[in-house]
């Protein structure tokens, strides 16, 4: 697969602040790219050098293979870009905001009403198409944002918070939109809602302090928790004992803790010893009742852990 | 060539129409025709005059262009600036130049609309007496120039800031010191203290005198070469300024 889009030791400073501190990445075609991390961490910032708006300090980007500084007019042809915020002409309705977006970008008077046409089905935006834009409600100005980006239909596809501030549906018909489009693209999705990126990135590099600290997919990143593959259970109180010997003598298992007790049960926890999941003879176990347990769970940990452990350990280490 | 006179032009009839989408077109123009006539009938004199021309119609346009113009560059970066779209639009395929000479064009054509509304003055000299057509001609081209300097100076200031009000006062501060420096009264101030050269460099920056000098009807080179290349000169600025404060 093509690599359609790449960075090389990008670096941006505003001032004293160093906002993008040598990111580099490569997105091949048929992968999202979910950048995660705090506020203010430089995703925007890269995203802006790597579309083109800001011009890197050091470093560089390509799109489809086109260097973004030595040729942009050619770089942005190829490239859909959702600004953060998903700034449009609130002057103009959606109908003639899409029309200028489909001459801007080259279409003949035919070819451009196809183009409109199609990118206002995929984001169903005909009902307000004759609205102007700064009277819509801000799922539709996302909308009409997002249909301006994919427009042209670019191979590679930048989108800065696409479904910030959307209600639960509307996020939903988003992440089918991105996913539908993922196959022969590549995209660049910008987040801090981490269940998106397991729902629609197929990879994600987390972004701190201007530098990418994580990279891998959603998997491989929540499998840096200490307590990924955990087994949690409830046991009562006077079996807790036996069942702890009975888990320790698993060799999947590398050691058991015991969490607490209240209402006469103990809450016992299981730590594997690689990062495998459960064996499954511990299920049968189970089952069997010669393991007594009430509730039984495998904590897999979630994205939210992972971030906050990496974005708040990593920033006491890298910029002491 | 041919690729930024399309791009450039497609800017321009997105800008010019953003003119009408708001209030600001229809209250711009009815001030602008309202001004123009006021001063040259009441504070110009024009029938007490008894002369057939234009004269006391376009001596006073210096003045309205100052605050006037001002008002239409304000939002032309300072709006793409505070609303983001500056990112929209500087990520499509097209180049900073082809972006700023459309906005520019657009103000530009909307002033020039707003000359064309005061073509019932030319029609009613006309049919008053038998003015000198070349003259009247060579005056709507001066202001029309006139007005393109202004502008080009609001559409770069417009650029160094996200406040419209402010980009409003900055440009029309400046336009003021441009009108101003033709003056004599404040010619003659420099002179007490200046050396002569520097009397003559601020009064040839001046508006008024190049002004005068077409709306009498000598359409001279050297008062078109100074609209010209105080246009160019703005917005060669103008492409710095964005570039530079883009990303603020």
């Amino acid at each position: 697969m093509a690599v359609l889009i790449e960075a090389s030791d990008l670096q941006k400073r505003f001032g004293e602040i160093v906002a993008v501190d040598g990111i580099s990445l490569r997105v091949q075609q048929g992968e999202v790219l979910g950048f995660l991390g705090p506020n203010g961490a430089g995703k925007s910032t890269t995203m802006k050098m790597l579309t083109g708006f800001l011009e890197p300090d050091a470093g560089s980007a390509r799109i489809a293979g086109i260097d973004v500084l030595e040729s942009p007019k050619l770089a942005k042809a190829k490239l859909g870009y959702l600004p953060e915020g998903a700034p449009c002409y609130g002057d103009m309705t959606a109908r003639a905001f899409l029309a200028f977006i489909a001459e801007i970008r080259g279409f003949d008077r035919d070819e451009a009403k196809r183009r409109v046409d199609a990118a206002v089905e995929k984001t169903q935006l005909a009902s307000v198409l004759g609205q102007r834009i700064e009277t819509l409600s801000k799922g539709f100005k996302r909308r009409v944002a997002i249909a301006q980006a994919i427009l042209h239909d670019p191979q590679v596809l930048i989108m800065d918070e696409p479904t910030d501030g959307l209600d639960p549906n509307q996020k939903h018909q988003v992440r089918k939109l991105i996913a539908d489009m993922a196959a022969d693209k590549a995209i660049i999705v910008s987040t801090h809602i981490l269940e998106e990126v397991e729902a629609v990135c197929s990879r994600a590099v987390i972004i701190n302090r201007g530098r990418i600290v994580a990279d891998g997919t959603a998997e491989d990143l929540m499998r840096r928790l200490p307590y990924h593959n955990t087994i949690a259970m409830h046991v009562s109180a006077g079996r807790a004992e036996a069942v702890a010997k009975a888990l320790s003598e698993f060799s999947a298992i590398a050691k058991v803790e015991t969490l607490g007790a209240a209402n006469g049960k103990v809450r016992l926890r299981a730590l594997p010893s690689a990062s495998a999941p459960i064996p499954s003879e511990l299920a049968s176990l189970i089952r069997s009742r010669l393991i007594e347990a009430e509730e039984v769970h495998v904590e897999r940990g979630n994205l939210d852990d992972v971030f906050r452990q990496i974005t708040t350990s990593d920033a006491g280490t890298s910029h002491a | 060539m041919h690729e930024l006179a399309r791009n450039t032009w497609i800017i321009a009839k997105r800008e010019f129409v953003a003119y009408f989408s708001t209030p600001l077109a229809t209250v711009f123009l009815i001030i602008f025709i309202a001004l123009t006539g006021a001063f040259a009938f009441y504070v110009g004199g024009f029938f007490e005059r008894g002369q057939a021309d234009l004269a006391p119609f376009f001596q006073y346009h210096p003045w309205l262009y100052l605050l006037l113009v001002p008002a239409v560059a304000m939002r032309l970066w300072a709006e793409e600036r505070k609303s983001g779209t500056i990112e929209l639009l500087m990520t499509l395929p097209i180049s900073p130049w082809e972006a700023i000479l459309g906005k520019f064009f657009a103000a530009w054509a909307f002033i020039g609309v707003a000359l064309l509304l005061t073509l019932p003055m030319w029609i009613t000299v006309n049919v008053l007496g038998s003015p000198d057509n070349g003259v009247i001609l060579a005056g709507y081209v001066g202001s029309f120039l006139m007005a393109g300097a202004f502008l080009a100076i609001g559409s770069c200031i417009s650029a160094l800031t996200k406040n419209q009000v402010i980009a409003f006062i900055v440009s029309a501060s400046i336009c003021f010191l441009l009108v101003m420096s033709g003056l004599e009264l404040v010619l003659n101030v420099l002179r007490a203290w200046t050396p002569g050269f520097v009397v003559s460099a601020v009064s040839s920056m001046s508006f008024l005198s190049h002004f005068d000098r077409i709306s009498k009807g000598v359409l001279d080179l050297s008062a078109v070469a100074f609209y010209v290349s105080l246009i160019a000169f703005a917005l060669f600025a103008n492409r710095i300024f964005v570039e530079l404060k883009k990303a603020d």
